[in-house]
């Protein structure tokens, strides 16, 4: 596969450079809201949702800082796109469902904080992908993340019940099972060529 | 300091040092863990992200303490995210200006400084609420841990990885570098094995202090 064919752009986002495993991005709320099953599928699509949206607008500003000459602003617009794009979804979720609202507490307002969006956007501009490229590249990165986050929760509902030494449990442990798979993940490395 | 300012609660140590130890923002409060592990590979590369974040952390905190009365509540967010990508931008060009191989080791990491949320954390909690002197001294002190933790992280990554300190060789040429070290794996790794030595030093002084009171 060509390296910036469409299939090989979704996979490269999706499994082999994962942005939580493989690149160290949105570690925040991957450690934040990891712990349950139940929050961690509604987060993982409200970040897919705001990458979709920051791709776009991001390529968009990107297109008109470039035409006007003024790419120092790029990281100050991208930061206000998101933060809109954040906030949209929250108040959708807070209208739709007032439950999970709740769930998601304080980690729904800080996807704005979240590298990974921010991240995604600046990895698009820098490998000056097109527009359908950025859109699959957003896509494969919020599944990613999706996988990643469903992953590691699953494994931490079985932790809850496996006899941890007292001073390694919490955060420690849940490192250490992040490095476990973010291990398994590099066996990705490769794939498509 | 000014004298305005004798009405305030006097400026103790631990203003400087509870972001060296005891609030430790990597390895108690484990925020800014992005970057933590992302460019810890080696010693230099955090301890030049350590420095960038620490002076986007004192710019932020001195321009946000002056106008943390002009800034309607509201939108102090906001606020607080553009002047931190203010001075992101500027570090951003002068990592770039002084050194390119590290621009590119560093790569898009330097701008995601501005997502760094031990920055945002200090801004909402401190910086917004006492005055100059205060959250210059708790920035720096802040920015000092951080940056420790991270030469933390990538010594003994870097150690590991290639059997180096700060690109000295430790080991000589027979050294079996450990190549998982270096890989993503291995800043999970050697994060859980900090986590565990400051939970294990923490209960050490609480049981000390209980034995003590007792």
């Amino acid at each position: 596969m060509a390296h910036d064919s469409l299939p090989f752009i979704f996979l490269d986002a999706f499994l082999i450079n994962n942005l939580v495993l493989a690149l160290f991005l949105g570690l925040c709320p991957f450690m934040g809201v990891s712990s349950k099953l139940k929050t961690a599928i509604p987060m993982g699509a409200a970040v897919m949702f705001v990458m979709l949206v920051a791709s776009t607008c991001a390529y968009g500003i990107n297109a008109l800082l470039v035409r006007f000459d003024i790419e120092y602003l790029r990281l100050i617009s991208y930061i206000a796109v998101i933060a809109s794009a954040v906030q949209l979804v929250e108040m959708t979720v807070k209208k739709f469902s007032p439950t999970l609202f709740r769930m998601l507490g304080i980690f729904l307002p800080l996807i704005t904080t979240n590298c990974a969006i921010l991240g995604m956007a600046l990895f698009q501009t820098f490998r000056d992908y097109s527009f359908s490229q950025s859109i699959t590249y957003s896509v494969g990165s919020g599944a990613g993340f999706s996988l990643a986050l469903i992953l590691m929760a699953g494994m931490r509902e079985k932790l809850d019940l496996a006899d941890v030494p007292g001073i390694s449990s919490g955060a420690a442990a849940a490192f250490m099972l992040a490095g476990l798979l973010s291990l398994a993940f590099m066996g990705f490395a490769g794939l498509g060529g | 300091m000014s004298a305005t300012s004798s009405k305030d609660k006097p400026m103790t140590a631990t203003t400087f040092t509870e972001g060296l130890w005891k609030e430790n923002p990597v390895f108690v409060m484990l925020l800014g863990l992005c970057p933590a592990l992302a460019v810890s590979n080696t010693a230099v590369n955090a301890l030049a992200m350590g420095v960038a974040s620490t002076f986007v952390l004192l710019g932020s905190s001195l321009l946000i303490s002056l106008l943390r009365n002009l800034i309607p509540k509201q939108v102090r967010i906001a606020s607080y995210i553009i002047i931190i990508a203010t001075f992101v931008t500027a570090v951003d060009y002068i990592i770039h200006a002084l050194s390119l191989e590290l621009y590119n080791a560093l790569g898009a990491f330097i701008q995601l400084i501005v997502v760094n949320c031990a920055i945002l954390g200090r801004a909402e909690a401190y910086a917004s609420k006492h005055k100059v002197g205060h959250a210059l001294v708790n920035g720096f002190g802040m920015g000092l841990g951080f940056t420790l933790a991270l030469v933390l992280v990538g010594g003994v990554r870097e150690i590991l990885g290639f059997g180096t300190l700060f690109g000295v060789s430790l080991f000589g040429a027979q050294f079996q570098p450990w190549a998982v070290f270096i890989l993503p794996p291995g800043g999970f790794f050697v994060l859980s094995f900090w986590l565990v030595v400051f939970a294990a030093v923490r209960r050490n002084r609480e049981r000390k202090e209980a034995a003590h009171g007792a």
